[in-house]
């Protein structure tokens, strides 16, 4: 018990850096994803390939391959310069990105084809149709699985303290060798993601009942 | 005054061709009732004046403005084309309220008052008041149908375009839609509309046409379509329905 109390303020401030990552990159990679999955459906075909290209990309390669092509790769190029946390952030985001574009995409396509019959009958154009009629049945649609890939990304941060970002996990570790106390903290480590992550998937199933499609 | 001119209409969905040589004239304050076998075109037809469908060949001149031509503006001639559908396509995410005045407040600018004013007219005219806040999945289909020709008509649409409109209804809730369609009639609206309710084309029908094959076989004042069909085809599909 002395070891948790003692470990538990580093533990929350790594929590406080694992939080700050998750939620700026899943707020890019929902853009992205959104972006994506437009390209996809977008009556371009040259459009749709870039679409394609990039989540066939990033779906075929692990995470920890994207982290290091990132945080090593392109920094070892002479215009670019990240620290860890950037690009840390960076590849959860395009990661989240890639998940994310295919569950809107899957979602846009689920609408029936009545709904923008009906929005362009009243004449609204394809921008104000998708916005005010595709896009926010979609969304409610899809809440379910985007809440899965959401938790997916949460855990995946945890693989950024290999690039030395400190995450609460990186913490974990640290604290795990300076007290020689390895199945305590890695247990305790264990319990604040549980808990992180049960709060996530209760806020998404509040929202999904107060939008369910009616 | 001419509002809807169809000239040498062709559609083809990939080899099929659906619609084949249609040219038809919509005079100002006519209802055009279209009949005919499933299968005969009549839908897409119908989908081709507002362009619903790209147009494989030929023109559709709305109020004169040929819709084939992409220089113009489709958005905006459908503004004054109204639709409604056989699957009603309501908005479910949306009251019924916003389903009315979302399109007047997006396009036309209307403030949320004066579209809200006119949503309860339009809601009062299909019977509907009380039913503002409510849900469409809360709804009947009869009721789901006249929000739907609510909605359509918060826009002032011209022109009225009706896709089997009671097909998908129990048949308890069609006299609730025919009324208000026959009201509008009425009311001197423009109408084109697709339907199997032969007496609403005999007692409402300035003009039958009837379709089959990709081709309007015949078009006549009701009386003698149904009392004095021309053509064998006509003949033989009457002869099944009435």
């Amino acid at each position: 018990m002395e070891t948790w109390i003692n470990a538990l303020p580093y533990l929350l401030e790594g929590l406080q850096i694992t939080l700050y990552i998750f939620i700026i990159a899943i707020i890019i990679g929902f853009l992205i994803g959104l972006l994506m999955a437009l390209l996809r459906l977008s009556p371009f075909k040259i459009l749709n390939w870039i679409a394609k290209i990039f989540v066939d990309a990033i779906r075929g390669t692990p995470f920890i391959v994207q982290l290091f092509f990132i945080y090593f790769g392109l920094n070892s190029l002479d215009f670019i310069s990240m620290d860890n946390t950037t690009a840390g952030i960076v590849t959860v985001a395009i990661n989240a990105g890639a998940y994310f574009s295919e569950i809107i995409r899957a979602g846009i396509q689920s609408i029936d084809k009545g709904q923008m019959e009906a929005a362009r009958s009243l004449g609204l154009n394809s921008t104000q149709n998708m916005r005010h009629i595709i896009l926010p049945q979609a969304f409610r649609r899809m809440l379910p699985t985007f809440t899965n890939q959401a938790i997916i990304s949460l855990k995946d941060t945890s693989l950024l303290s290999v690039i030395g970002v400190a995450d609460l996990t990186q913490e974990g570790r640290i604290q795990a060798s300076a007290t020689f106390q390895a199945f305590e903290i890695y247990l305790l480590l264990g319990i604040i993601y549980f808990i992180v992550i049960y709060l996530l998937s209760m806020l998404a199933s509040f929202v999904e009942r107060k939008f369910v499609l009616r | 005054m001419t509002m809807i001119r169809v000239e040498n209409l062709k559609k083809s969905f990939g080899d099929l061709e659906v619609i084949k040589d249609m040219s038809t004239v919509v005079e100002e304050k006519e209802v055009i009732c279209v009949i005919g076998p499933s299968g005969s075109g009549k839908s897409t037809f119908l989908r081709c004046l507002n362009r619903l469908e790209e147009i494989t060949d030929g023109h559709v001149y709305i109020e004169g403005v040929d819709i084939t031509d992409p220089k113009n503006n489709i958005n905006k001639i459908r503004q004054d084309v109204g639709m409604v559908f056989q699957q009603f396509n309501l908005f479910p995410h949306k009251t019924v309220m916003q389903n009315v005045t979302l399109a007047p407040m997006k396009l036309k600018n209307m403030d949320k008052a004066a579209a809200e004013k006119k949503a309860y007219e339009l809601l009062d005219k299909v019977g509907l008041r009380e039913k503002a806040k409510a849900y469409p999945g809360e709804l009947s289909g009869g009721q789901k149908q006249r929000v739907a020709i609510a909605r359509a008509l918060a826009m002032d649409p011209k022109i009225m375009l009706f896709d089997e409109p009671t097909s998908a209804l129990d048949p308890e809730m069609v006299g609730d839609v025919l009324d208000v369609m026959k009201e509008l009639a009425r009311e001197g609206m423009t109408m084109v509309v697709v339907t199997h309710e032969m007496g609403f084309a005999a007692e409402m029908g300035d003009r039958v046409l009837f379709i089959d094959g990709g081709y309007i076989v015949e078009e006549n004042v009701p009386k003698e379509l149904f009392g004095n069909p021309q053509h064998e085809r006509t003949k033989a599909f009457l002869s099944k329905v009435l």
